[in-house]
C-alpha cells in the first residue's frame, strides 16, 4: 500500500505565514517536519495552520499540531473531525515544564548527601541497638530463635563457601611465598618466608579474606533476599502478623554469620599457610624444618587474634546485609542498590574494624 | 475503514509440556474492531493472548498479524511485525528504574528519529490520555497499582500501533476510571482506527466497548461462544454462557 508522505508547505503572507500540511502526519514525516514547523512559529508574527490535506495523523502528528497551537499557531483549519476529536482532550491543557527530579545546586547536593549520611548512621546505630536487645533476649530465651533458619543459613554461608574460600586462601599463601622467597634468598633467610606467610595469614589475611568472600557471597544474598521481601510487602505481612522482622529474619542470619566466620577463618588459615609451605617444600626444604620454623614463629595468641576478629567480621557482614535489605525502597532497581550497598559498606567496615583491632592489639601487646 | 482481518488465528494449540491448555482455536479479528477474549478464571485467556503475541511458542497452528507470521519471522521482519502492536500487561510491567514519562518515551526514542521536544510532548499526551499527565516524573513505585496500569497502556500506545492488546486493563480500577478507559478505547478506535484485543471478564466494560467476543472454557479447552456480548447474553443456546453474561451462579 502506497502511503503519502508528510508534506509541509510554508506560505508567506502579508501579515504572517501559513503552514499547510498534507499527506500522512506520522512519526516518520513529523520527525523531518518538526524543526521547520516550529521555527516558522518563531519567525512569523501571525501564523495559521491549514490541515485540510491531512489524511492520517498519529500521536506524533497530534503532538506537532498541539505544540504549534501552544506556540501561538492560532486555529487549525480543515482538520478531519475524527482527528480534531483526538486533539480535543488537550485543548485546554498546558504541559508543565521542568523535571521534579532535576538536580539541585551543588550546595543542595552536598546538604542532601550530608543529611543522607547522618540518617544512614543513625539507622545503623538504631539497628545495632535492635540487634543487641534481640541478642540479650535470645540469650535468655533461646527457644524463641528460629534454629532451622540458623542452620540453613550456616550451611549456605559456610559449607557452600568452602571451595571459594579454600582456593583464594591457598593461592594467596602460595603467591606470597613465591614473591617473598627470592628476595629473602639473597640474604640467605628464605626460611623466614614461613614466618611471613603464617603471621600474615593468621593475624590479617585469613579473617579479612574470609569476611570479604562472606560479604560478596552471603551479605549480598541477605540484602537481596530481605530487599525482595520488602518490595513484595512480605516484611509488612510479618509485622502485621505480629512477627518482629528482626527476630524472624535478622537474628538467625546474624547468629549464623557469627558462628560460621571463625570456622571459615580457621579453614582459610590452614589452607593459606599450607599454600606457603607447599612452595617451600617445592624449593627443597624438608617438612620437619618447616614445621619447626612454623611452631616457633606463631603462638596461640596469633591464631586467637584472627579468630576473635572473625567473630566481629561475621556479625558485621551479616548485620549490614540484613540492614541494607530492610532499608530497600521499592522497585526492582532498589534491590540491586541494596545489594551493592551491602557489599560496599561491609568491605569498608571490615577494613575500619580491622584497623581498630590492630591498634587495640598493639596497645595491649596481644 | 478497511474491514479485512488484521489478526488471523488458525488451529492454535497451546501446551505447557504435555499439558494442553487450549486446543484448536481459530478466530479472526477485523481491522478497527474491539475484540474481547473472555472466560472464567483459569480458562487460558492470558495464555491465548501470550501465544498470539508470540511470547510463547505454539504447539501447533499459526497466527498471522497483518498477514504475516510472527513465529516464523526473524530480524528486521520480526521487528516490523512487533511494531504493529502494543501490549499492556496485567501487572503493568513498567520499568521500575524509569519515570512514567521515560517509560512512555523509551519506544519513541528507540524507534523514531523525533526530536527531544516532540518525544516529550508525545509522552505527555499519552499520559494525559490516561489521566496521568501530572505524574510523568514519578517512578512506577511511587504511584498506585491502577495508575501503573494506566501508564502501561500509555506506553503500549506510544508508537500508535495498529493493534493494542490489553490484558485485564480495568481489573483493580475504580468504576469511574474504568469507564473513562472504555471511552478512551472507543475514541482511539474512532480517531486512529486502532484495533483492540482485550482480555477481561469485567462485564460492564465488555458491554460498553466490545464489538465481538470469544468465550473460552476450561473444560472444552476452546471457544464455546462467539458473537456480540448482548446477543450471547440474550440468545446463546448454551446456558453456561447466558449465565456468565448475566452474572448468575451456576
Amino acid at each position: 500500500m502506497v502511503q503519502n508522505p508528510t508534506v509541509l508547505e510554508i506560505v508567506k503572507e502579508a501579515d504572517g505565514s501559513q503552514l499547510k500540511f498534507s499527506g500522512r502526519l506520522d512519526a516518520k514525516g513529523v520527525s523531518e517536519a518538526w524543526d521547520r514547523a516550529l521555527s516558522a512559529t518563531e519567525e512569523a508574527n501571525r501564523l495559521s495552520i491549514d490541515a485540510s490535506g491531512v489524511e492520517y495523523c498519529d500521536g506524533a502528528g497530534l503532538a506537532l499540531l498541539w505544540e504549534l497551537q501552544r506556540r501561538g499557531g492560532g486555529e487549525i483549519s480543515g482538520l478531519k473531525p475524527e482527528i480534531a476529536r483526538l486533539l480535543q482532550p488537550f485543548a485546554e491543557a498546558d504541559r508543565k515544564g521542568g523535571d521534579r527530579r532535576a538536580k539541585g545546586s551543588t550546595i543542595e547536593l552536598i546538604g542532601k548527601a550530608g543529611s543522607d549520611l547522618v540518617r544512614d548512621i543513625s539507622e545503623q546505630i538504631s539497628f545495632l541497638g535492635q540487634i543487641t536487645v534481640m541478642a540479650l533476649r535470645m540469650a535468655r530465651r533461646p527457644r524463641e530463635l528460629r534454629w532451622n533458619d540458623v542452620w540453613t543459613t550456616y550451611e549456605r554461608a559456610g559449607v557452600q563457601a568452602l571451595v571459594v574460600v579454600g582456593l583464594v586462601s591457598f593461592l594467596t599463601g602460595l603467591i606470597m611465598a613465591f614473591q617473598a622467597a627470592p628476595p629473602l634468598r639473597q640474604f640467605g633467610v628464605d626460611i623466614f618466608v614461613v614466618n611471613l606467610v603464617a603471621l600474615a595469614m593468621l593475624r590479617e589475611l585469613g579473617p579479612i579474606m574470609t569476611a570479604i568472600v562472606l560479604a560478596g557471597r552471603s551479605g549480598s544474598a541477605f540484602a537481596a533476599e530481605i530487599g525482595t521481601m520488602k518490595v513484595n510487602e512480605e516484611i509488612n505481612a510479618l509485622t502485621t502478623m505480629g512477627l518482629d522482622p528482626v527476630r524472624f529474619l535478622v537474628a538467625p542470619r546474624v547468629l549464623a554469620g557469627v558462628l560460621v566466620t571463625p570456622v571459615l577463618t580457621i579453614y582459610s588459615d590452614l589452607l593459606g599457610v599450607g599454600g606457603g609451605l607447599f612452595v617451600m617444600l617445592a624449593r627443597g626444604y624438608p617438612a620437619v624444618t618447616l614445621w619447626r620454623q612454623l611452631t616457633t614463629a606463631v603462638g596461640i595468641n596469633d591464631v586467637m587474634a584472627g579468630i576473635i576478629k572473625a567473630f566481629a567480621f561475621g556479625a558485621l557482614v551479616a548485620g549490614i546485609g540484613c540492614l541494607r535489605g530492610l532499608q530497600t525502597k521499592s522497585g526492582a532497581s532498589a534491590v540491586g542498590i541494596s545489594t551493592t550497598r551491602s557489599v560496599v559498606t561491609s568491605i569498608f567496615f571490615i577494613v575500619v574494624v580491622d584497623a581498630v583491632f590492630a591498634v587495640v592489639y598493639y596497645a595491649i601487646d596481644f | 475503514m478497511d474491514q479485512g482481518a488484521i489478526i488471523v488465528v488458525r488451529g492454535l494449540t497451546a501446551a505447557y509440556g504435555d499439558q494442553v491448555i487450549l486446543k484448536d482455536i481459530s478466530f479472526e479479528v477485523k481491522r478497527g474492531e474491539v475484540f474481547v477474549i473472555l472466560g472464567g478464571s483459569g480458562c487460558g485467556k492470558s495464555t491465548l493472548l501470550k501465544h498470539v503475541i508470540g511470547l510463547y511458542p505454539l504447539a501447533s497452528g499459526e497466527v498471522l498479524i497483518g498477514g504475516e507470521n510472527l513465529a516464523g519471522a526473524m530480524g528486521a521482519d520480526r521487528q516490523r511485525i512487533l511494531r504493529r502492536f502494543g501490549v499492556a500487561y496485567q501487572s503493568g510491567a513498567l520499568f521500575g528504574s524509569m519515570t512514567l514519562s521515560e517509560n512512555v518515551t523509551l519506544p519513541i526514542e528507540e524507534f523514531t528519529r523525533l526530536p527531544t521536544t516532540a518525544r516529550e510532548v508525545i509522552s505527555w499526551m499519552k499520559l494525559k490520555l490516561v489521566g496521568l499527565e501530572d505524574f510523568g516524573d514519578h517512578l512506577p513505585a511511587e504511584v498506585s497499582g491502577g495508575m501503573q496500569k494506566r501508564a502501561a497502556i500509555a506506553r503500549a500506545m506510544a508508537l500508535d500501533p495498529a493493534v493494542l492488546f490489553l490484558d485485564e486493563p480495568s481489573a483493580g480500577l475504580d468504576p469511574v476510571t474504568s469507564a473513562e478507559l472504555d471511552s478512551l478505547i472507543l475514541e482511539l478506535r474512532e480517531g486512529l482506527g486502532m484495533t483492540f484485543v482485550i482480555v477481561t471478564h469485567e462485564l460492564p466494560s465488555i458491554y460498553a466497548v466490545a464489538d465481538r467476543v470469544i468465550m473460552l472454557d476450561k473444560r472444552k479447552k476452546g471457544i464455546i461462544a462467539e458473537g456480540r456480548p448482548q446477543d450471547l447474553r440474550d440468545h446463546s443456546s448454551d446456558p453456561y454462557v447466558r449465565k456468565f453474561f448475566r452474572r448468575e451462579p451456576e
